[in-house]
Formats: structure tokens, C-alpha cells, sequence
């Protein structure tokens, strides 16, 4: 069972999330232009690392707002962040303070 | 059964050669198989199969043998029927017990949409020349005394396909089976020797580089299932594989109570009793991807209620053991067999939660491929190019469940 840091709610049991696969897969700015190998690529190639994978998630049962962390695709163990490490734009860096001021469960 | 006591050994330990023919990565059941018929079918014997733990201690060791080809679509009924065929004679092939029983296999129907579906299923299977049969509840009652067949439950049996031939088999066995017959046509069957990557020149595919050294190859296979991405992305190919944990649990022992395989899609459970008298459960897969071969627990609650529910009497049986493995599922619920955009590397994978029972099929059809440098026709909708082209072969709705 994940222990999954919600940015808003705090640590929650993994069965009140949803999971959303690979992070940072943007929506082609042109989908048209695409030749159709890259179209599949979009579709349905991600990436599926052995180790560190940016990923993002779903509470479902709980604030419902999607956020990345980082875990290890082996061990498990996550860490906060987007992409590159970095906290997740207008999340992640704000997330402790808001963690603070909202008791965990009632957000 | 035979008399005569179990050898000790079934195949010999060899140190690895310089170079290869065929070298295939993955000790699983569906590197031995191809191991085997690119010997027996092709001759071609000068071949080793690179296995980085020990033989079939993957999927092979951890799968529920389930197997059945009643698949929706003709190329999926083609791939597996063609193994199911093959696993009437295997026994006899490989000479040895593989206590490989055609018990029937039932799907529940649980809901109008999955009569539907089943009842489509059943008229595909009768197409394609596949056995199936449609049961209304009565009838699934008759055929599995102990399945609640109550319409007071959460998901009531409506219905259920039936595939009399289809049944289980002792996974250990088949795989030792391959392993020893691939070993006495020549293959050099190696363990604890893992691949790390490739040797690559001119766009065409020279050889391994493993822990135990480099191992020159005219040709690589790559039968490494949950592992298939990380393996490919080392020869700089991208394959639509997603990892996944898939788990499965036994009970103690007990005496016999359910002589057949009982699957529930909707319910995510698929139950049979193996032959020494455990219960083998399985599960759906756990949604995040994972190398971990673990998975979460409340995924073995769940299949346990939906397991009590179907079958009450199992309320006081004691978990014995759970497990998981790792499946590489693919956009479609489809294998990927075939030729890859590095010549000579050809790949085999993407059998997700489904492969055991393809495993003589599988081996069969890539043994071909290989041999020949072209995909075996059972093999050719299942390349790569599909997913460019759409012609995608969509198992997810047709098989229900996991697999
Ligand atoms: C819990 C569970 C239940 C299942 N139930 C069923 C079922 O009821 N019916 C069914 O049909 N299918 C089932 N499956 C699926 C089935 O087990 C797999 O599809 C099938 O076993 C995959 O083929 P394989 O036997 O060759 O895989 P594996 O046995 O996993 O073989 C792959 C091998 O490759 C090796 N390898 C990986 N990387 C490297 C490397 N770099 N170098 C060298 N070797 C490497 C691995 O160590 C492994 O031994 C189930 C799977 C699981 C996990
Ligand atoms: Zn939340």
C-alpha cells in the first residue's frame, strides 16, 4: 500500500487516489501536423523507467486535484515534485504552508 | 505417473560461449519455448538462452496457468488457439507430466452488458472454430455447484461462456520441460547471466553485453516480459509496454471443492484449485507501474470479497502465501511480436497478464520469425507497425478480465 503525499491534504492511504501515469505528456499543439508515427507516439508510447518516474495522481476521495511526485518504480518510495525535481508550478511549493493552515481531513 | 525417480538435474549449467546464432534474452517460459522450437523446427541449435536470475523464476513462476483461447478477435483466437493445440500433444511432446488439465474455464456474466459481450464472444469462438458454449445461471450452477448463483448478491451470475477444453497446468513443469528438451538439442541454457545492453553497428544487431562478458549473436531475441522497455530502451527502441505489478494469493490445502477455473471480469477475480488442493487466485493488475514484484494489499482485499461473494464457502479458507509479478501491458491488451527497427533484434512481448497459456504458441511463432527473418503469419497483426497503422487488436473489452 502507497502512503501518497497529497499537496493539500497531506499523506493519505493510496486506495483515495487514482493514478495517472506518466507526468508532463502534453497534447500535441497541432495534432494535424503530426505524421502518423509521432501521433502514435502521443497515443501510446510513455515512458516506463526502472527507477525514478515523474508521475501524477488523482484524490479521488479526497480534495480531487491532480499533482506529480516523483517514486521510484522500484522501491516505491516518493518524493514531491514535477518535473525536473522541481516543486510542481503553483503547487508543490505552496503545499507545506497550506498543510499548516488546513487540519489534515478537513481540506 | 512415472515410476522411476526425478533426475536431479534436467539440463546441463554451461558457461557461456563467445558467440551465438541466436541469442534470446529471458529465461521465462517463452524464451524456453522458442529455445526449444528453433531447435526442433528449424535446426538451428546453436543458440543460448541468457537468463539474469534463475530459470522461470518470473511470471513463469508466479502466473495463475490459466489457459484458454476463447479471444474475441480472429487474430487473437489464432495465436492462442494455434498454443492451445500445442498443449494438447506437450505432455507427450516434451515427455513429461505437465499435469496440464482441461477442466473448463467459465466467465461470469454479471450484468446485461456482459451477457451481451459473452454471448458475442461465444458466436466469434464457434467462427473461428474454437469450442464455447453459453450457460444461463442454472446451468452454470450445475457446472460449479459452489459458484452462489443467489440473485441477492452485489453482482449476480447471469450467465457465463464455458470453453470445455480449456483448464490449467503446473507452470514449474512446463517450463522445466522446454528447458530440458531445449538442453538436449544443444541450447545452452545460461542463468545468472543478465543482458546490460547491446552491441549495435550499422543498424544491425551484434551481440550482448551481459555481466558474465560480451556474447556475440547474429541474431537477438529479447522474451524478457515485465522487463521488455527497459531492455528495448537500451537498444534505443521505445516500445508502448506499461509495467505493472500483477498479484496472486494460494490457500492452505484442501480437500478438492471446485474440479474447474472460474473467472469474473466484472468482479476482478479468477479462481482454481490446483492439484496438490491449494486455492490460486488471482487478481487485476495494481494501476501504478512497478519493477517491484509487489503490490498493494487492498488489491488482495478486494479479490477477496469478490472472491467470498461468488463462493461463500471459501469464508474460513486461510491465505497462505501472496505474490506479485511484474506484466508488461501494452495499449491493447495485445502481445508484440516480430521485427523491431533494429535488424536482427526481434521482440516478443506485451503478454501482459495473458501470456502463460500462449507459451507454446508464442515460442512456436517466434521460433519462425526468428529463423526466417519475417513474421510468422499468426504473428504478423501483432508487430509494432500496429500501432502506427490502427489496426489495433483490442482484447481489453473482449477478454473482461485481467487476462
Ligand atoms: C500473478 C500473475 C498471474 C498470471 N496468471 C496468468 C494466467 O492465469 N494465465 C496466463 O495465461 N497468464 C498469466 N500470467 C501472465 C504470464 O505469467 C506471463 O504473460 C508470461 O509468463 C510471460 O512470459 P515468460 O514466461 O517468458 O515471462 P517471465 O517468466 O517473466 O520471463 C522473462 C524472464 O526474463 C528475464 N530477464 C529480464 N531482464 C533480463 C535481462 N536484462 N537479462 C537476462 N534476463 C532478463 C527475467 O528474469 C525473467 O525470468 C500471470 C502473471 C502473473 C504475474
Ligand atoms: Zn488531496
Amino acid at each position: 500500500m502507497l502512503l501518497i503525499d497529497c499537496p493539500w491534504c497531506g499523506p493519505r492511504d493510496e486506495i483515495e487516489f487514482r493514478y495517472g501515469g506518466q507526468a508532463g505528456v502534453a497534447y500535441p499543439e497541432d495534432p494535424a501536423a503530426l505524421t502518423d508515427e509521432q501521433w502514435a507516439e502521443y497515443l501510446y508510447v510513455r515512458d516506463n523507467p526502472k527507477g525514478w518516474f515523474h508521475e501524477r495522481w488523482f484524490h479521488a476521495a479526497g480534495c480531487r486535484t491532480w499533482f506529480t511526485v516523483r517514486r521510484h518504480t522500484v522501491t516505491h518510495e516518493i518524493k514531491p515534485g514535477g518535473p525536473d525535481g522541481a516543486p510542481e508550478p503553483g503547487r508543490g511549493r505552496d503545499a507545506p504552508d497550506r498543510r499548516r493552515r488546513f487540519p489534515r481531513g478537513l481540506a | 505417473m512415472n515410476e522411476s525417480p526425478h533426475p536431479d538435474f534436467l539440463w546441463r549449467n554451461p558457461e557461456p560461449r563467445r558467440a551465438y546464432d541466436v541469442v534470446i534474452v529471458g529465461g521465462g517460459g517463452h524464451g524456453l519455448a522458442t529455445a526449444y522450437y528453433l531447435a526442433k523446427n528449424h535446426g538451428i541449435t546453436d543458440v543460448a538462452v541468457l537468463e539474469k536470475g534463475w530459470l522461470a523464476g518470473g511470471n513463469m513462476a508466479r502466473n495463475t496457468t490459466i489457459i484458454r483461447s476463447n479471444y474475441l478477435w480472429d487474430e487473437s483466437a489464432g495465436i492462442y488457439e494455434h498454443a492451445l493445440k500445442l498443449w494438447e500433444g506437450l505432455a507427450e511432446e516434451l515427455d513429461y507430466d505437465l499435469l496440464f488439465s482441461q477442466r473448463g474455464v467459465l466467465n461470469l456474466a454479471h450484468s446485461p452488458a456482459d451477457v451481451r459481450e459473452g454471448m458475442r464472444r461465444v458466436n466469434a469462438n464457434l467462427l473461428n472454430g474454437i469450442d464455447a458454449e453459453w450457460l444461463d445461471a442454472d446451468e452454470v450452477k450445475k457446472f460449479c455447484p459452489i459458484v452462489n448463483t443467489s440473485p441477492d448478491v452485489r453482482h449476480p451470475v447471469l450467465g457465463a461462456t464455458l470453453q470445455r477444453r480449456a483448464g490449467i497446468a503446473k507452470h514449474d513443469r512446463v517450463a522445466w520441460a522446454y528447458a530440458r528438451a531445449a538442453d538436449r538439442l544443444g541450447v545452452d541454457l545460461i542463468q545468472g547471466c543478465e543482458v546490460t545492453g547491446f552491441d549495435i553497428a550499422g543498424g544491425r544487431v551484434r551481440g550482448v553485453r551481459t555481466n558474465l562478458g560480451r556474447i556475440g549473436a547474429h541474431r537477438v531475441a529479447l522474451a524478457a516480459a515485465g522487463h521488455s522497455s527497459v531492455l528495448a530502451a537500451r537498444a534505443g527502441i521505445r516500445l508502448p509496454l506499461q509495467s505493472h505489478p500483477l498479484q496472486a494469493l494460494v490457500s492452505e490445502l484442501l480437500e478438492p471443492v471446485l474440479d474447474c477455473v472460474v473467472m469474473s471480469g466484472a468482479v476482478h477475480v479468477y479462481v482454481s484449485q490446483a492439484h496438490k488442493g491449494e486455492l490460486v487466485m488471482g487478481a487485476g493488475i495494481d494501476a501504478y507501474n512497478s519493477y517491484g514484484q509487489r503490490g498493494s494489499f487492498h488489491i488482495i482485499e478486494r479479490q477477496m470479497s469478490a472472491a467470498l461473494e461468488l463462493f461463500p464457502i471459501f469464508a474460513r479458507a486461510r491465505v497462505l502465501r501472496t505474490w506479485a509479478g511484474i506484466v508488461d501491458v501494452s495499449p491493447d491488451a495485445s502481445p508484440i511480436i516480430g521485427l523491431t527497427p533494429v535488424e536482427n533484434l526481434f521482440v516478443n512481448a506485451g503478454w501482459g497478464t495473458g501470456g502463460f497459456k500462449a507459451t507454446p504458441g508464442s515460442g512456436w511463432v517466434y521460433a519462425d520469425t526468428i529463423a526466417n527473418g519475417r513474421p510468422h503469419p499468426l504473428a504478423e497483426p501483432f508487430g509494432l507497425d500496429r500501432f502506427t497503422t490502427g489496426a489495433l487488436i483490442d482484447e481489453h473489452g473482449a477478454a473482461a478480465v485481467a487476462h
